[in-house]
């Protein structure tokens, strides 16, 4: 029995939708190229850092322009994808200032979108035969 | 939860399980990957931060 690489799985599917939905859920591109474990590596740890950083009590950045750091931080935070939007829906994310865990909660939210930004970027080397 | 070495390895722990899963495709390679990874953020986190010690603030 031949094997099914992951390019015959994504066969006739734009990379650009499968990076999307590598986005949006993190985990789905290498689920959807069969790469099973290590999606479902991604789909547990990503959005948990992320839940964690949220129970830290960081910010949710918003994407101010007029000072770029904080814009920055709302590009790396959105990385993460649908957890982001949950949060933002949800209200939550508020970002308690003087709270001890404040900058740890902040460094769990921005390095889970960036992460996820990297599984992103694998997921479409697979699918382009890169990897 | 408000120790900062705990939130430290917390840290160490979903990074290297990230990025050990991302790097290595054989379980064996990332588990070893993986753990030099976390080994090497906390001893790293100890580390400097001993190296920061005489430093006034």
């Amino acid at each position: 029995m031949v094997r099914e690489t992951t390019i015959d799985r994504t066969q006739g599917l734009h990379p650009i939708l499968i990076a999307l939905a590598a986005w949006i859920v993190p985990g789905a591109g290498h689920l959807w190229g069969g790469q099973r474990v290590k999606g479902l590596v991604f789909l547990v740890m990503l959005p948990l850092m992320f839940a964690v950083g949220l129970a830290l009590e960081g910010r949710l950045f918003p994407f101010e322009l007029s000072q770029p750091l904080v814009a920055l931080a709302a590009i790396a935070d959105v990385g993460i994808g649908a957890p982001y939007l949950v949060g933002k829906a949800l209200s939550l994310g508020v970002g308690t200032v003087t709270a001890v865990t404040y900058e740890y909660g902040n460094t769990f939210l921005i390095v889970a979108g960036l992460l996820n930004l990297l599984v992103v970027c694998d997921a479409w080397d697979l699918v382009t035969g890169r990897k | 939860m408000h120790s900062h070495f705990l939130l430290l390895i917390v840290f160490a722990f979903f990074v290297s399980t990230v990025f050990a899963t991302l790097m290595r495709d054989e379980i064996g390679q990332q588990i070893r990957f993986g753990g030099v990874l976390f080994g090497g953020f906390v001893v790293g986190a100890v580390v400097f931060g001993w190296l920061m010690y005489p430093i006034p603030l």
